[in-house]
């Protein structure tokens, strides 16, 4: 079954402080090399028949990123085989 | 005068948006999401809450419900529609208002009572006020942090767009200390505080949120009224 997964991102230029609190805890685990964590959303599709990243990508640019605050890239992704595309 | 307020599923505040228009001396007509009759409204609100519980983005899910789609046609011909909190999060979503709202900067939800200035008297929705006026009506949400680049928000200052900042402390962290802002033509109003909640003694910290319901009766009675002229 092929999937086409789009990855939504907040753009680089808008804070997310979701990611600064997960970058503020991690020397609690001991870490203390990373620099910058920022938090995004992968989205699987499943088409009812071939994956079509067209479709997909209409879907992401009207629903699923909004293009005032994200960026998203869309891949499709085979289970049989490797990533394609 | 009739005042619609749309119930989405996980809207919360309805109630009290259709309340305070009736305390404004209004007619408030319950609109629901599914249905795309606005039945003969003279203005529209659209209340705080977790319309369609936040999947996705705020108000994301909700910008598609069917009475959305006659309400951005309405707005676009001049029907005044105030957004409130998840309210505002929508008309963001539909694009009848720039820029996003985002997770609050610290994270943590904010409930109190928030002073504004109100800097456009000049919208459908806020002639009851005077430029400068203070105000005092409660705040309550976790993604209220007002974000929008450069351009757009210069462009709002410059044309006088922004309709309310934050005084004495920005509870989100919202650019510019925006609390509300309005479209190009002053019928649409997103505020991200709570007007409804300032209308009787008993439960608000004020009176002063019912100068918005006010504010678009005398817009829709009156030749001296701003761009409000109902949809039809």
């Amino acid at each position: 079954m092929a999937r086409v997964v789009v990855d939504v991102m907040l753009k680089p230029e808008i804070l997310d402080p979701q990611g600064q609190a997960v970058a503020n805890a991690l020397p609690r685990l001991g870490v203390n090399d990373v620099s910058s964590v920022r938090i995004g959303r992968r989205i699987e599709i499943e088409f009812a028949g071939e994956p079509d990243p067209d479709r997909a990508r209409e879907i992401a640019d009207k629903l699923l990123a909004n293009p005032v605050i994200e960026d998203f890239t869309i891949h499709v992704v085979d289970d049989a085989v490797a990533e394609v595309v | 005068m009739r005042i619609g307020v749309v119930t989405f599923p996980g809207s919360l505040d309805d109630g009290d948006a259709a309340r305070a228009a009736r305390i404004a001396g209004a007619d408030a007509v319950r609109l629901w999401h599914g249905d795309p009759d606005l039945h003969g409204v003279d203005a529209v609100v659209l209340p705080g809450g977790f319309s369609y519980g936040d999947a996705l983005r705020c108000g994301a899910i909700a910008r598609f419900a069917p009475v959305m789609d006659s309400i951005v046609d309405a707005a676009r011909g001049g029907l005044p529609v105030l957004g409130i909190c998840n309210g505002f999060q929508i008309l963001c979503e539909a694009h009848l208002l720039p820029g996003a709202l985002t997770r609050n900067q610290h994270l943590h939800f904010r409930n109190r009572d928030q002073f504004l200035s109100v800097e456009s008297a000049g919208t459908a929705w806020t002639t009851s006020f005077t430029a400068g006026q203070e105000i005092l009506i409660p705040v309550k949400n976790g993604e209220g942090c007002y974000v929008a680049d450069e351009r757009t928000l210069d462009q709002l200052e410059a044309e006088g767009r922004v309709v309310a900042r934050y005084l004495r402390g920005n509870p989100n962290g919202s650019q510019r200390d925006i609390a509300a802002i309005t479209n190009e033509a002053g019928n649409v109003v997103g505020i991200m505080p709570h007007p409804e909640h300032a209308v009787e003694t008993l439960t608000g910290p004020s009176l002063d949120g019912l100068g918005f319901f006010t504010s678009v009766l005398r817009a829709l009675a009156g030749p001296a009224g701003v761009n409000a002229g109902g949809h039809q």
